[in-house]
């Protein structure tokens, strides 16, 4: 019922790349070419020519994934045979080359290649792994039920800093108000704030002594506490959607950067015959 | 007797104007007393602007007096001139207290002491009755007020509601968005109410939208406000005004007082009328809802008609050339002739009366179907009801060999089984001859159910057999099983309700036949659920076969019908047909097995518990996300929004999970869908694969999407159109980017939108669902467009297994 794309249908497509990855694996041991192995061979290229191929039909994966309605059949399949054929691609990219690399437009795109590659790899490891952590993060939450609770414990907060001496509520009105939630790329990434104002106001509350009323201060703990065990939460729910998303920003670019290398290569190699 | 009357009219609603229109327009002497001060109470109280309906739309109107799908103002308007132009006499503030026959003559007595004096009277008063005022000092004060046109009248005012019926909960709730509204509720919670304004009501006072005094009565009210008698005493409440939305007393017992007879004291109970309209009083005739036609259209011509036969022409009721084009199939035909044919050879219909017949074959379609076509096949998800006027038909029952088939006969129904459980069909159905037969769809088949105890009791006793033979003792011939069946009766289960209990002594088994189980067993003080058990499954038998209590506990998992079976009747039969018993000890040795299993693995179970908590079992085809696959990309979302008009029929991160597995906001398309409940046009059907989908003769009344538990319906405007850049670029097609839609076109989109006959221009928003994806090949597009494989469909009872729930 519910199958991860590197299962799916008994994985079928990792057999069929395996396959291929085999056959052209064998042909290029038992291949003899007049000179060293190379692009220029018969071999070369009827395996230069699946690789752009290849390329192709995985770069047609972003236009499959946004075409609802209209295509038939699953976009898992899709998705499960863009992963075992990138892979796939990484070998019989190589065996075109011939392992001749150089300061060239054709290393060039076996260097994007790569990049789109191996992103694509981290790619896959968030998406098997952090789906799990983000539900064990949750507990049956969302995001914004989340960020409602802690709206909730804001106001609770504030009404409670009423009753306080200036400084106390000075810092507790800091953590209501300048708590920061998200942020540029690298705040999203990290997943925490060291400099938090909500705990830097726990940690001050917990340390109130004399001429405080002690029930006052409880109350503060309590909600300062929870808080801060929320807003852990809904940073590491960031991080995680980040992680899930971030990746994708190396493989797109870099995936219509290869095409173009792609290009330029077949026309240099044919400029050139 | 200059003075009397030709016929005196009780009434002025659809059916009491149509009829003293066309008594004008035939110049028969004749009143039209009505006891307020202007025409159709009912409708007048409508709130303001409401839409009315004319369905069924097949019906052609007759009447002298114009009616068209439209506003209520435009309705009443018209009625009104039509009266006046054909020259109907209508009598405002006359209301009947007393009508009594001496001879051949009717004796109406007012209020206020005047009398009429009538051959013939039509009653026409509907089943509204007279409203229920305060029953405390100041009920009449202008403070009080037992309508609500416009609840947008009111702003910034104090307003105590009182009641707790729905009309007090709609009442309440519009009002409190402008204003402070108290709900006086003379219960300690509101029972009376539907599921939507109840769940409406309590989040209002959850909320602190809405105040409610529970278990409090009015107990005087003053310009200033009401005083309550509260549970904690007297409070007083000020306030600006006050809505007292109390029901209505029901006209039965000034009915009774005119000597007309009721078949039954069920409160919904209508008189008996012949198929002239004509009560047990020669000369008193009763149309409308009070009549069993609540639908205006109905009422209208039923006005004409009953003029007709008082005037003594004998004419066809309106539907007559419907009836002979329905029975077209059957060659030339007279259909009173068919009718009566109808009823002397089909039982479950014999004891309908010629109306409710009528209405049965307008709503059915008649088949004729040659020798050896397939009428359904097994596993189909019709929900149609089948009785055989001519010929025979064969029902293949085992899915392997087609050759075992039972014969039907003339007269004999089938198509039950989907109707009672609302799943798939358990058989395939062949024209066994050349055959008639009528095919009567769920909705109609259920009101008859409803309403007449003998279709009911027919239905039940075949179908209890035919349950029998299928599920429980396949191949055991009718005759072996008389006892069994003798011994069997219907049970109803509420959601949760225990059905036996662990430990109690066993001595007799259930077949679910619509509905279906938990089967739970106390370990360690708790309950851990074993398994999940649909319908046409027996549970029960364990302890007759092993002679031990019960060893386990088995609860309804939503509402549940059984056939409760004796354990000696059983065993009788078992003691008699070796085979039978094998499958049965086989299948309980299997469940032993399974049972001790399930017990090892309590979080299986906790997954059942939890799926069932979320109604999942009560669907048919549940969306069911893996939280440990999902990767959060909305793309089901944005395939659900690509394929429906830009609207994502789908949530989902709303709604609950548990061990990864997490319920979206999305239809479960119930077996017995909460939404097709209460749709006026019946717009919401299943289609043959299983989706419940909504089609466009919707009016967007809203009931569905209040009768959903769920929340997966919403209510819609019409779909933006896209915007086309290369159009409007090179073609200057639409509105360019930002720029307002064109009124013509906004016009244009919702007269598409709404249907062509209420292309006026008004928005009307339409209940929206998921149906599946139904148009495109390949089924649901949230599933298939889930690159991980996080998004399924499932049914209940593939994924509530062990053999699942272990992966």
């Amino acid at each position: 019922m519910h199958e991860s794309l590197l299962i799916y249908r008994n994985m079928r497509y990792l057999k069929w790349s395996l396959a291929l990855v085999a056959i052209a694996c064998g042909l290029y041991i038992f291949h003899t070419p007049i000179e060293e192995p190379n692009g220029g061979t018969w071999l070369g290229y009827t395996l230069g020519t699946i690789a752009a191929g290849i390329m192709f039909w995985l770069s047609w994966y972003g236009a499959r994934k946004r075409s609802y309605g209209g295509a038939t059949g699953r976009l898992e399949d899709w998705a499960s045979a863009h992963v075992y054929l990138g892979l796939a691609l990484v070998f019989i990219s190589t065996l075109h080359s011939g392992f001749q690399y150089g300061l060239n437009i054709h290393t060039l795109l076996y260097v994007l290649m790569m990049i789109v590659v191996i992103s694509g790899v981290f790619g896959l490891y968030f998406y098997m792994r952090f789906p799990r952590l983000l539900a064990e993060n949750r507990r049956g939450l969302t995001t914004d039920m989340m960020l409602n609770q802690i709206a909730d414990l804001d106001r609770d907060l504030r009404k409670h800093a009423l009753s306080l001496g200036d400084e106390s509520a000075h810092i507790v009105l800091n953590a209501v108000q300048n708590t920061r939630i998200g942020g540029n790329i690298s705040r999203q990434l990290s997943g925490k704030d060291v400099d938090c104002p909500t705990s830097a106001a726990r940690r001050f509350v917990e340390q109130f002594e004399g001429g405080h009323d002690e029930s006052t201060r409880r109350q503060l703990v309590t909600r300062l506490t929870k808080k801060e065990d929320l807003l852990g939460r809904v940073r590491k729910d960031i991080k995680l959607r980040c992680l899930l998303q971030i990746w994708l920003f190396v493989h797109v670019p870099f995936t219509f950067a290869t095409l173009a290398a792609l290009i330029a290569h077949v026309i240099v190699v044919f400029y050139y015959w | 007797m200059a003075d009397r009357l030709k016929v005196a009219i009780v009434g002025s609603g659809p059916a009491g104007l149509s009829a003293s229109a066309h008594a004008a327009s035939l110049r028969l002497p004749h009143v039209l007393l009505e006891r307020t001060d202007h025409a159709s109470d009912t409708i007048y109280k409508y709130q303001k602007g409401k839409f009315v309906m004319a369905t069924p739309d097949i019906l052609p109107l007759r009447s002298d007096l114009s009616f068209r799908a439209g506003k209520r103002e435009k309705i009443l308007d018209d009625w009104d001139e039509g009266l006046a132009s054909c020259g109907g006499r209508i009598r405002y503030n006359a209301d009947v207290t007393r009508i009594a026959k001496e001879g051949d003559t009717f004796h109406l007595t007012l209020a206020g002491g005047d009398t009429l004096k009538a051959e013939n009277v039509v009653m026409a008063i509907g089943l509204q009755g007279n409203i229920n005022k305060l029953r405390c000092d100041g009920a009449e004060l202008p403070i009080v007020q037992y309508q609500l046109d416009d609840p947008n009248e009111y702003e910034a005012e104090t307003i105590v509601v009182i009641g707790a019926g729905d009309a007090a909960i709609e009442n309440a709730v519009a009002l409190s968005k402008q204003n402070a509204v108290i709900i006086v509720n003379r219960r300690a919670e509101f029972a009376r109410a539907k599921q939507g304004n109840l769940s409406l009501i309590h989040s209002a006072i959850d909320k602190g939208d809405i105040q409610c005094y529970y278990e409090s009565s009015p107990l005087l009210v003053d310009a200033s406000g009401i005083t309550l008698e509260t549970a904690d005493g007297e409070a007083h409440v000020s306030c600006d005004r006050i809505i007292a939305r109390l029901g209505a007393s029901p006209p039965r017992k000034f009915v009774e007082a005119c000597g007309i007879e009721f078949p039954s004291d069920d409160r919904a109970a209508l008189p008996e009328v012949s198929p002239r309209y004509e009560s047990n009083i020669p000369g008193l005739y009763i149309i409308g809802a009070l009549g069993g036609y609540p639908l205006i259209k109905q009422a209208m011509n039923q006005g004409y008609e009953v003029i007709e036969y008082i005037a003594g022409n004998d004419i066809a009721p309106a539907d007559e050339p419907l009836l002979v084009d329905k029975f077209a199939a059957m060659g030339e035909v007279n259909v009173n002739e068919v009718l009566q044919a109808i009823r002397k050879t089909i039982p479950v219909f014999a004891s309908l009366n010629t109306l409710l017949l009528r209405e049965a074959m307008l709503d059915s379609q008649v088949h004729d179907f040659k020798e050896g076509q397939t009428i359904f096949k097994r596993n189909d998800y019709s929900d149609t009801f089948f009785t055989i006027f001519v010929g025979q038909v064969g029902i293949q029952i085992s899915a392997e060999d087609p050759s075992m088939v039972v014969t039907l006969r003339e007269g004999e129904f089938f198509g039950e089984m989907g109707l009672i459980s609302g799943r798939r069909r358990s058989a395939t159905v062949v024209a066994a001859t050349d055959c008639v037969v009528f095919e009567t769809p769920r909705r109609t088949m259920l009101k008859l159910i409803q309403s007449v105890e003998s279709v009911k009791r027919t239905l039940d006793k075949t179908s209890i057999l035919r349950q029998i033979q299928t599920y429980l003792t396949p191949g055991v011939p009718a005759q072996d099983l008389e006892e069994l069946v003798e011994s069997a009766e219907i049970q109803n289960f509420k959601a949760g309700e225990t059905i036996f209990e662990q430990g109690d002594i066993g001595n007799h088994m259930h077949l679910i036949r619509s509905g279906s189980c938990t089967v739970s067993m106390k370990i360690g003080g708790r309950d851990v659920v074993l398994s999940y058990v649909p319908s046409g499954n027996y549970i029960g038998e364990m302890a007759l076969l092993s002679e031990m209590p019960r060893s386990a506990t088995v609860r309804a998992a939503h509402n549940t019908e059984t056939i409760c079976l004796s354990g000696e009747a059983f065993s009788a039969v078992l003691n008699n047909n070796a085979t039978v018993r094998d499958n049965i000890e086989a299948k309980f040795r299997e469940r032993i097995k399974q049972n001790e299993q399930m017990e090892g693995r309590p979080e299986a179970g906790n997954v059942i518990q939890f799926l069932i908590e979320q109604g999942v079992g009560e669907g048919t085809d549940v969306l069911l996300i893996n939280e440990a696959l999902c990767i959060h990309c909305d793309n089901c979302e944005k395939a659900c929004a690509e394929t429906h008009d830009g609207l994502s029929r789908l949530d989902r991160e709303a709604g609950p999970s548990f061990a990864s597995i997490h319920v979206p906001t999305s239809c479960r398309h119930c077996e017995h869908p909460h939404c097709m409940s209460d749709c006026p046009p019946d717009a919401i059907h299943r289609a043959p694969d299983g989706e419940v989908f909504i089609d466009d003769s919707c009016i967007g009344c809203g009931n569905c999407e209040s009768n959903c538990p769920y929340k997966v319906i919403q209510m819609a405007s019409p779909p933006e159109s896209k915007f086309d850049l290369f159009g409007w670029l090179l073609f200057g097609r639409g509105p360019g980017p930002g720029e307002e839609v064109a009124y013509e076109a906004e016009v244009k989109r919702n007269s598409r939108f709404n249907g062509s006959d209420s292309a006026q221009g008004g928005v009307i928003k339409k209940a929206v669902k998921c149906d599946m994806c139904k148009e495109l090949v390949g089924g649901a597009s949230c599933v298939r467009a889930c690159p991980t494989g996080a998004a399924a469909r499932v049914s209940p009872e593939e994924f509530m297994t062990l053999a699942t729930l272990s992966r």
